[in-house]
């Protein structure tokens, strides 16, 4: 099988916009998530979130194309151009984001689209329902549909590049990003497709997604950015709502070799499972997480002890962050790998959140730097892991392993090297 | 008082739909505009929430120009 390698990387996120930025942003380890405009000002209880900053999507695209689009799409679309851009695809054009769009030469029915999205049009939902409710059936916009369905980012990315190969959205709630990338990958092993532009997009900031995990308990009602989302601290008590986009370009080793592009790592290892358990909490054992890490190294032909580092989920959840440290001790044994998670400074990306970490993970490669655990001071005695907090650590760094678990217990670990 | 219907479609069209003000004439088709079927309703809407006058989903069918559906609003408001 051939091997699959990553030839671009785009991502608009908490932490900031490009690669660069949004690295520095989680090394920074100073939280993105900041009091909400709308949600300091109703009754909403929960009033942090991590908001994509400065990101003004009519001055960027024009309203000609935003008021087709959700805001989801509006951030996949920066993402994607990006990946692109960076691999080396686009042509000179009067797209605001994808130019030209894929350039000649590239074979357009070569290159699918596979991304990843918990929620879809969330705002679109938000803001058609009540002209539903207040003005009626007659009043209700003909773009409601495509602007909420979750696979319209992937299908505008084809429509303004040109990319005519497989073209899908998988949700796995919370570890969309990252199966996306999974089965991206496996397109491209199986021969259906050269190239995937492959990641994960949410844009979930509204009123009522926040009151909904603010009632299942799921979110921090900590309205300190310092202290709010805080992975594996002992004092722990929820996740910070955050939105963005993060998108690779998948490539096969021969097709990017053959076209001389710059090869940023490799995708080696994948897992999925399920915990066949409940729907938002994990099981005890850590059975799902368990699996998929397993799985994930089997795929790679990796041992254990050859991962260095481990992007965790780590979303600052107490069932979460307590049973992935605990499957992680169970997959790893005596050989702990750096752990991390980035929520820390981005929140939690839902759908968006493996594709973001993946990032994160290559750039820890490309680096031999593993993030700190943003906000943490005390990890929880309850947790046995080489948790990384305070300053950025550097040390060689080989593999990475990034994981992502979904509401429904899915499960998605991925595996990376240089 | 009646609207000045070609008026709002103009302001319509250049800011909801970032169509510049000199294209839109009564005889530019909404076609050229680059405005679909689905979009054509949505401006309807949009008109709608202007003005209060409704234009009827089969009453769109023969409407090509801006020019048409600046007439059929107009016949509305008389």
């Amino acid at each position: 099988m051939t091997d699959v390698v990553i030839t671009g990387r785009g991502i608009i996120s908490p932490a900031g916009r490009g690669v660069d930025e949004a690295w520095q942003g989680v090394l920074s380890a100073v939280s993105a998530a900041a009091p909400h405009p709308q949600f300091t000002t109703d009754d909403t209880p929960v009033t942090l979130a991590c908001m994509v900053p400065d990101f003004d999507p009519d001055a960027e695209f024009g309203r000609g194309t935003t008021r087709r689009l959700d805001r989801y799409a509006h951030l996949a679309m920066v993402a994607a151009a990006e990946a692109l851009a960076d691999a080396g695809l686009l042509a000179d054009g009067d797209d605001p984001a994808f130019g030209g769009g894929l350039a000649d030469g590239v074979e357009r029915d070569r290159v699918g689209v596979l991304l990843g999205s918990g929620i879809g049009g969330a705002q679109t939902w938000a803001s058609e329902y009540p002209n539903y409710i207040e003005k009626g059936p007659r009043r209700v916009s003909p773009m409601f549909i495509p602007k909420m369905l979750s696979n319209t980012a992937a299908g505008v990315i084809s429509m303004r590049t040109g990319a005519r190969g497989p073209n899908m959205t998988v949700n796995t709630a919370c570890a969309a990003g990252a199966s996306a990338m999974h089965i991206g990958r496996d397109l491209i092993r199986s021969g259906q497709a050269d190239m995937v532009i492959a990641g994960g997009v949410e844009a979930g900031i509204t009123g009522l997604a926040m009151s909904a995990f603010a009632q299942m308990g799921a979110l921090t009602k900590n309205d300190d950015p310092a202290s709010a989302s805080r992975p594996f601290d002992v004092a722990r008590d929820g996740f910070v709502m955050g939105e963005g986009s993060a998108v690779v370009v998948l490539e096969s080793v021969e097709h990017a070799e053959r076209r001389g592009a710059t090869i940023f790592g490799r995708l080696v290892g994948a897992g999925a499972s399920a915990d066949a358990h409940h729907m938002t909490a994990p099981p005890e054992d850590g059975g799902g997480a368990i699996l998929a890490m397993q799985r994930a190294l089997h795929d790679a032909g990796f041992d254990p002890a050859e991962i260095d580092h481990i992007n965790a989920h780590g979303t600052s959840t107490p069932l979460n962050d307590k049973t992935e440290a605990y499957a992680v001790g169970q997959v790893f044994g005596d050989h702990r790998p750096a752990l991390a998670s980035t929520k820390g400074v981005t929140g939690h990306l839902l759908g968006a959140a493996g594709a973001v970490e993946a990032i994160f993970a290559l750039q820890a490669i490309a680096t031999d730097t593993v993030p700190p655990t943003a906000n943490t001071d005390t990890v929880d005695p309850g947790i046995d892991a080489d948790v990384v907090i305070g300053e950025p650590r550097s040390m060689a760094i080989r593999a990475v392993m990034s994981n992502s678990f979904g509401f429904g217990g899915q499960n998605a670990s991925l595996v990376f090297i240089a | 008082m009646a609207h000045d219907i070609m008026a709002t479609f103009t302001e319509i069209l250049t800011e909801d739909f970032d169509i510049p003000a000199d294209e839109v004439t009564r005889d530019a088709t909404f076609e050229g505009l680059g405005l679909d079927s689905l979009d054509v309703v949505d401006l309807t809407l949009a008109l709608e929430e202007k003005t209060g006058i409704t234009l009827e989903d089969d009453e769109l069918e023969d409407v090509v120009s801006v020019g048409d559906a600046v007439d059929l609003a107009d016949s509305k408001q008389q």
